[in-house]
């Protein structure tokens, strides 16, 4: 780890506006528009007595990781391949990994920082509740983020080219907001749905986020599900991954 | 060539030794068995033509790629095992790389300089690169010779006891081509030991003290460019109009004699002074005058066609 490295890459990522909106401000955005629906305002039975906007606050959450660490982290780790820039790097005392650990630390950080806006904006706009097991939500939230990078390393990996990269992202990236419940909340699925959802990286923080914001403890299942696709993710991409 | 050497690590003088370098790619050798030895404040030359293995050795000395076979050894270091203490002593420009598209000249500078344990200042270092301009240009919109020459800033800005220039000219304009010269000219005056990939003859002649040209993953010569360019078959080239046709038995009796040609009643012979004297004596006995009369030594460029003429055919 460089510090110099990661503080060029801090500054280089709020030099990309593209990635500052979709990860940063769109998750909020989404959320605001969804809340500006008057009868997703409204509790609904459907929902175990929950408000649509409620509902939607971890899909908000999920969605900045799964454009941070699915679709942008790889389109950038796989330029620098292919433009040779950690090349250039591996012929300093400072290994190209440096360069891999300042990416997913600012990758990282900015979903982080995109939850954190996504959950303001729904207690001051839409008074949302905050998560009521915070250890837990905070956890949750964690392994998310870990698993989203995991699985953007996976991508970064098996792409030759960032065109590749940007198709293998786009590819991962329906299906994984479709788990994380962008479509219908996870909690709306029919049960058989739900379980094979539930085996999912996001599906499986969806549930995650879900239960600790209601005030228990993440479900162990759901934490292993996530446990075990961040090991084998990040086995699958440290196995495959090229410097050139 | 060299039997006795000790078994230890680097001689005293030594800074890259590389022993029988061997690297195979898909079952194709493209370095098999280089060696050479670059002293301490030589300028030394890789020659040879495209794919003769050049790069590929230059990286194995960089520690980017690990040999198959042989020995490499930078400062009495392994360069792969010992990465970082050779990436400290070792400044390297590769002929293909780029850095972040948005990093600005003068972030790349800090952030380089920031690598190494006593950098240079890289004011100065830009200032003489022609770079000061463009400090708050991003990488991107730089052109061409303006990367090649913030490459060639990078390479030093760690103050290294070795740089490797892999292609250190291609790109820039005569001017900055004849610049960049001196820098390396001085770069090697406060000490520096330069090992330079160049296809460019004009630079490996002016810039470097020995010279190996490598063809087909070999050396196949290793010199002074004067001595590469006197070994040479044909190092000297006579040409002249006779004023009565010649024998042709008589001009394949000159001595140490390369080639013969005949053109619209012309004469073009290459060999060496011997046969430059052979020819005058041969003229005066049957009284034949030559008309514009040219001897024209070879340059590095006929030595080097000449070294790696098999590989061309």
């Amino acid at each position: 780890m460089s510090t110099a490295v990661l503080r060029t890459e801090l500054r280089l990522f709020r030099r990309e506006p593209g990635a500052l909106f979709w990860i940063l401000l769109f998750p909020s955005l989404l959320l605001v528009i969804l809340g500006s629906v008057p009868s997703f305002r409204q509790p609904s039975d459907g929902l175990g007595g929950l408000r649509t906007v409620d509902v939607y606050v971890p899909v908000a959450v999920l969605l900045g990781m799964i454009v941070g660490g699915l679709q942008s982290m790889p389109q950038t780790l796989t330029g620098y391949r292919e433009r040779g820039i950690l090349r250039r790097m591996a012929v300093t005392p400072v290994r190209p990994s440096a360069l891999l650990s300042a990416q997913m630390l600012v990758y990282g950080a900015a979903s982080l920082a995109s939850a954190v806006l996504v959950l303001a904006v729904g207690r001051l706009g839409f008074d949302v509740r905050l998560p009521e097991q915070p250890v837990g939500y905070a956890l949750a939230l964690l392994a998310a983020v870990l698993v989203a990078l995991a699985l953007g390393s996976v991508v970064s990996a098996l792409s030759r080219t960032t065109k590749i990269a940007g198709a293998i992202g786009s590819a991962v990236f329906f299906p994984s907001m479709f788990c994380a419940g962008v479509w219908a909340p996870v909690r709306t699925m029919p049960d058989t749905l739900a379980r094979i959802v539930g085996c999912t990286p996001f599906g499986a923080a969806a549930q995650a986020l879900d239960q600790a914001a209601a005030g228990h403890w993440p479900g162990w299942s759901h934490l292993g599900v996530l446990a075990m696709w961040i090991v084998l993710l990040t086995g699958a991409a440290s196995r495959w991954f090229r410097w050139e | 060539m060299c039997g006795g050497r000790p078994g230890g690590d680097a001689g005293a003088m030594s800074v890259i030794e590389v022993t029988d370098l061997r690297k195979t790619y898909d079952g194709r050798a493209v370095v098999d068995g280089v060696s050479f030895t670059v002293e301490e404040g030589e300028i030394f030359g890789i020659l040879g033509p495209n794919g003769a293995g050049k790069t590929t050795t230059v990286e194995c000395v960089e520690g980017l790629r690990a040999p198959d076979a042989g020995r490499v050894r930078v400062a009495g270091l392994d360069p792969v095992a010992d990465h970082a203490k050779v990436a400290r002593v070792l400044g390297a420009q590769l002929q293909q790389s780029e850095l972040q598209p948005k990093l600005t000249v003068r972030e790349a500078l800090e952030l380089y300089a920031s690598f190494h344990p006593r950098p240079l200042d890289w004011a100065p270092l830009a200032e003489r690169l022609g770079l000061t301009s463009k400090l708050t240009t991003r990488f991107a919109r730089l052109s061409g010779g303006q990367k090649q020459r913030l490459f060639i800033a990078l390479a030093l800005i760690g103050d290294p006891r070795i740089v490797v220039l892999d292609e250190l000219t291609t790109g820039l304009d005569p001017r900055a081509r004849r610049d960049t010269w001196e820098l390396i000219e001085d770069v090697r005056a406060g000490g520096v030991t330069v090992l330079l990939v160049t296809h460019f003859m004009e630079e490996a002649q002016r810039l470097c003290d020995r010279i190996a040209v490598i063809d087909r993953g070999r050396v196949a010569a290793l010199d002074t460019p004067a001595d590469l360019i006197r070994r040479s078959a044909g190092a000297t080239v006579i040409s002249f109009t006779p004023s009565v046709p010649l024998d042709d038995r008589d001009l394949g009796a000159l001595p140490e004699l390369a080639s013969v040609e005949h053109k619209e009643g012309r004469v073009t012979l290459a060999g060496t002074d011997a046969t430059v004297n052979a020819v005058i004596t041969l003229l005066a006995r049957h009284r034949v005058t030559a008309h514009q009369l040219r001897v024209v030594d070879a340059t590095l460029d006929d030595a080097f066609l000449d070294l790696t003429k098999e590989t061309a055919s």
